[in-house]
């Protein structure tokens, strides 16, 4: 069923149900938010996110209110901007301003809305949060005094990876997110997912190893499959002068969505390791030795067709993995019916 | 637990035990089961948390999170003496700050702290209610009204 | 010796702390030495609201009080009153103008000027035996119910009743009721909210306290009104005593046949669970209080959907005061046409109102909606201590307001109180007089709610933080002009944008003392000066060495010990360590020091 509603003086058509925030995505018109995202549950925390609704004193958010027959919305009235403004000021005035370091940049949300909006950070002085980095671990540089308790990490934990590792601890303006008794994540039970920082709107949750590799839009983003299983997970491989210098989630991903594990995200490093094997070796006097591909697979052919001969073929058999894609295992079985001539094919996943 | 040690069961664990299966199956179980082991323990030993985390099949970082929320719970041992001071309105209007400052200046802490001879907790409260009486301190749930700046020492010196 | 002697000894939070179970002790001790141990009985009441005088000690039926009793007090009254029948004149209230002794509790402007239907069991009862309650026409209320009405009749006299939540909004107890009907599901809850976190109220605590059992018969016939077989009572932890005799009282319903299966077998079964809250101000919100009992941190959540549609654990949730609930069994005993005659058009009945601050009697004030404030301050709470000036009255605590003096002929109901800025709330009613400063007032209440600000949204998390930070910088003198204007914007942006009723209305204290007392804030801006003369920051105190005759009174009761000097030879106050609380001031009889 849809309902009419009028937006910024335009009428648009909409599912009933459907949030105020949702109806101005289907239709292109832009509100600024920092703790919504479709694939997690919406609190309306960040109030970002507020228009005007007429009839209505307040000023409702976006995100969680749903749209009515008739309802008319103003989403840029000065009223509107005004509230926006002093609540990105009252966000900034809490908020390191080291934004030309920060590895966020160009990608973050707040400094985009504070821009959008003219924000200075100069109305309220006062006391600013003064915690410490949590930089223990390889993956996940976590810089709390640039949270701003949006709570979008949580649900990430909890709802995309199941684990529940943060959560919001103390209350009032001492409001923190962390793992309990606010260990760094190396000292709790995280996965390293970092489906955290696929979700973190500003530079609180950054991909450590891409810290001072390079801005977003120095950044060509190629979307391709994981190659670390066969789930099929889909990202974004960050590439900047013909290298890649990280993952990043692709909301777009249609296995996975944002969810990746700590390889997926984390694991890319390997790409450009110099203990990486870049050509076939082949074992001479009891050494491994570099060797030609071609030197090697005829290697590998002649050594089958031996054991073939003075065996039969059903001397030979393999065993593939589930951690290899669907294509991969097609491939291997195929090879060995119709090129070995047996059937002796195996799988890790068979029960 | 290792068999060989049975005999020497901790009393607070086996009462910290008692009090999860009374609450395990109860609707909203976290609370009762944080209030009733505080008053076991006297505070909330992180160790209590993660065994109540397993219990209750909660995770940890939600239970910090309440046990942080709430005034009630604390997360390290308290002094011999809790001294509440109430900062409610009546209290405030009848001079409590001063109250407040006289008491952190004898005891030379603040809000929040213990001394170091753990005779007294100092506790900023806003109102325990008896706001007739005000100013008003509770020291261990016991109330004392009508205060006045010179009276303090007098009060302190009660509790050893 | 009359008859029915009892004698109420008034045993509630405030006059325990004043030593109210020594006077027990001592009556016991007395009445056993004279033989009467029998023949008059002693009852440990709830609060009998005149806390100010306590302990208070009523000897019935005579209703004599008798005010600030001390243990070495007792055996005079034993001896002279219930043995003979004879006043003891030094322990009764005087008149305020002509000093004469007033004997009994109707002579008492403080008791006589009061209307008590939700109170009138607190201090006249033993808050631990039901029987008593029962006496009082305890439990008739849902006997009545139970036999003679259905459910839908019962919700219609509520609604007919036009009683309005005691809590803060006043939304319509029967509206309320009604919104749950509707909802089809296989369990429904109702919840008493006890969470009184509003600094400066205790009349849900005195009736929790004094006169559990009528919170439990309101409940019990909310249940029935509404088909709901449990519910919850939500009692903030600060409370011991309210818990403690909310406990017994549960106990002794059950064992009565009150609570449980098939009650007075109607068919009617209700369980009801106690719950203490753990600290936390916005569960007195009713989402956050939910969250709380589901063991969560207490954070107000959106509406829609409302709690009447999912709440409690995802059910439909109905959720009352302490207050509101008390008086439902009055007003299903009495008839709604009974109830409506108290109060005003759109407030009816009475309220419960929490005198404190500079006003002579504090304590607990029942009176019908629509008294002026004059009436309560004045005439019920002896207008203001050591005849200082009136200056305004905190309505409503952190999201209240503050009525200056020009207000005082207000009359007090829902609607009134929110046109002039401030509201009902839980009933918190603090008197200021010319001494107390309304910028600290302001700051006061911003550094609570800041304190008690869940976090989780924006507005309110940060607000209420720099609109503190702000009012700091004024009290100290650092102020700026146009600090003023940062502190209005602020205000309406975290009224239109916050979360739930806390961000809401956190700003109102700063809102009503700006449109009433302005002029305080400039001349801490723009003169430096606190014209209340309270602020520290903007006080100093020394000695005038000519009037000092170098006695040492002001050093010897400093409590700080700040102020030195020899004696016969001035001394002098070390400004370092000064906390400027005014003792020596007042101990000082040659006028030598001087507050500037």
């Amino acid at each position: 069923m849809l309902i009419t509603i009028t937006i910024d003086g335009c009428e648009v058509s909409v599912p009933k149900g459907t949030s105020i925030l949702e109806a101005c995505r289907m239709h292109d018109i832009q509100i600024p938010t920092l703790c919504y995202d479709p694939e997690l549950t919406s609190d309306g925390a960040c109030r970002l996110c507020v228009v005007q609704i007429e009839g209505n004193h307040n000023l409702p958010p976006a995100c969680r209110t749903t749209v009515w027959q008739g309802m008319v919305v103003q989403t840029q009235s000065p009223k509107v901007r005004a509230a926006r403004k002093t609540i990105l000021e009252l966000l900034v005035a809490n908020h390191p301003l080291d934004c030309m370091t920060c590895q966020k940049m160009g990608n973050c949300f707040l400094a985009e809305y504070a821009y959008d909006y003219g924000v200075t950070g100069e109305i309220y002085q006062g006391e600013k949060r003064k915690l410490p980095i949590d930089d223990g671990n390889p993956f996940i540089l976590r810089d709390p005094n640039k949270c701003i308790l949006c709570g979008k990490c949580i649900k990430a934990c909890s709802q995309i990876q199941g684990k529940s590792i943060l959560d919001y601890s103390f209350r009032g303006f001492n409001m923190q997110v962390s793992p309990a008794f606010n260990l760094p994540y190396n000292e709790s039970d995280c996965d390293f997912c970092g489906s955290c920082v696929s979700v973190c709107p500003v530079g609180a949750l950054t991909e450590k190893h891409m810290v001072g590799k390079g801005r977003p839009w120095e950044i060509k983003k190629v979307q391709t499959t994981c190659p670390f299983c066969g789930t099929g997970c889909n990202f974004d491989l960050n590439v900047k002068d013909g290298k890649v210098i990280g993952v990043t989630s692709n909301p777009d991903a249609p296995v996975n969505g944002k969810a990746l594990c700590v390889k997926g995200r984390f694991g890319t490093d390997m790409i450009h390791s110099p203990n990486r094997l870049t050509t076939p070796l082949i074992k001479k006097d009891g050494v491994f030795v570099p060797a030609e591909w071609d030197e090697a697979l005829d290697l590998v052919a002649t050594k089958f067709q031996e054991i073939k001969n003075n065996y039969g073929a059903d001397a030979i058999a393999a065993l593939s993995s589930a951690r290899c894609t669907n294509e991969d295992n097609f491939v291997m079985q195929k090879f060995m019916r119709a090129v070995v001539g047996t059937n002796n094919i195996d799988h890790c996943a068979r029960t | 637990m290792c068999t060989a040690c049975e005999d020497l069961v901790d009393p607070k664990q086996v009462k910290l035990e008692e009090i999860i299966t009374k609450y395990k199956h109860e609707n909203g179980p976290l609370l009762p089961v944080l209030q009733h082991a505080q008053e076991v323990y006297g505070y909330l030993p992180a160790e209590v948390l993660k065994h109540i985390s397993k219990a209750l099949r909660i995770p940890l970082a939600r239970i910090y999170g309440v046990a942080t929320f709430y005034a009630q719970f604390r997360l390290v041992p308290s002094g011999r003496n809790v001294i509440n001071v109430c900062l409610g309105t009546a209290c405030h209007v009848r001079s409590g700050a001063k109250i407040l400052e006289t008491i952190e200046k004898a005891l030379k802490i603040k809000d929040g702290a213990t001394t170091q001879d753990r005779r007294f907790t100092l506790e900023v409260v806003a109102c325990i209610g008896a706001c007739g009486l005000a100013p008003v301190i509770s020291i261990n749930n016991e109330v004392h009204g009508r205060l006045l700046p010179e009276s303090i020492t007098e009060i302190l010196a009660k509790y050893e | 010796m009359a008859e029915n002697q009892r004698i109420l000894v008034c045993a509630g939070t405030g006059c325990a702390s004043s030593g109210a179970h020594k006077l027990i002790d001592a009556l016991k001790l007395e009445l056993n030495k004279q033989g009467l141990e029998e023949t008059v009985s002693i009852v440990g009441t709830g609060c009998q609201g005149f806390c100010e005088k306590g302990p208070t000690v009523v000897i019935e039926p005579q209703q004599v009080l008798y005010c600030s009793v001390k243990p070495e007090d007792i055996a005079e009254i034993v001896a002279q009153d219930i043995m003979k029948g004879e006043r003891v004149e030094r322990l009764l209230l005087l008149d305020q103008v002509t000093q004469k002794p007033l004997s009994t509790m109707s002579e008492v402007p403080f008791f006589a000027q009061q209307h008590r239907i939700v109170l009138k069991n607190c201090g006249v009862i033993d808050p631990q035996k039901i029987e008593e309650y029962i006496a009082r026409d305890g439990y008739a209320a849902l006997k009545k119910v139970l036999k003679e009405m259905s459910p839908a009749e019962t919700l219609e006299e509520v609604r007919k009743s036009g009683l309005r939540g005691r809590g803060g909004a006043g939304f319509p107890t029967g509206k309320k009721w009604a919104a749950i009907l509707p909802t089809p599901s296989d369990k429904k809850y109702i919840i008493c909210n006890g969470d009184e976190g509003d600094p400066g109220a205790f009349m849900d605590r005195s009736v929790l306290e004094g006169d559990p059992h009528s919170v439990i018969e309101g409940m019990l016939i909310g249940a029935y009104a509404m088909g709901v077989d449990e519910g919850y009572v939500y009692c903030r932890a600060e409370y011991p005593l309210a818990i403690k005799n909310l406990e017994i009282a549960i106990r002794q319903a059950e064992e009565a046949g009150f609570l449980g299966n098939n009650i007075l077998n109607s068919g009617l079964n209700f369980k009801l669970n106690v719950f203490a809250g753990a600290g936390a101000f916005v569960c007195g919100e009713g989402s956050a209080l939910m969250a709380s009992i589901e063991g969560r941190r207490g954070m107000p959540r959106m509406r829609p959907p409302r709690s009447t549609v999912s709440g409690l654990f995802g059910k439909p949730t109905v959720i009352n005061n302490v207050e509101t609930w008390s008086n439902v069994p009055h007003i299903l005993l009495n008839g709604a046409d009974w109830y409506t005659q108290y109060g005003t058009d759109n407030s009816r009945g009475t309220k419960i109102f929490a005198l404190t601050g500079k006003v002579n009697n504090t304590g607990l004030v029942e009176v019908p909606m629509g008294t002026t404030l004059r009436e309560i301050i004045f005439d019920i709470g002896g207008g203001i201590q050591n005849g200082k000036a009136f200056k305004a009255v905190q309505i409503g605590g952190p999201s209240g307001g503050c009525i200056p003096e020009e207000m005082l002929d207000i009359r007090v109901d829902y609607d009134t109180l929110t046109k002039a800025g401030a509201m009902v709330g839980s009933g918190g009613l603090v008197v200021m007089d010319e001494t107390t400063c309304m910028v600290d007032i302001a700051r006061f209440f911003l550094d609570f709610t800041q304190k008690e600000s869940c976090g989780k949204c924006t507005p309110c998390r940060e607000g209420t933080k720099r609109m503190y930070e702000i009012l700091d910088r004024i009290v100290k003198g650092e102020g700026k002009l146009e600090d003023i204007d940062i502190l209005e914007n602020l205000s309406y942006t975290i009224i239109e944008t916050s979360l739930c009723g806390l961000g809401n209305s956190a700003p109102n204290p700063i809102l009503a003392t700006l449109k009433y007392f302005r002029h305080e804030f400039e001349a801490h801006i723009l003169e430096h000066k606190c014209p209340a003369h309270s602020c520290s920051a903007l006080l100093s105190y020394t000695i005038d060495a000519e009037k000092c005759k170098g006695c040492g009174l002001c050093a010897k009761n400093c409590p700080v010990s700040c102020i030195t000097g020899e004696k016969k030879k001035p001394y002098v106050v070390n400004e370092d360590d000064c906390i400027k609380c005014g003792t020596c001031v007042d101990k000082c009889k040659f006028d030598a020091v001087v507050q500037a």
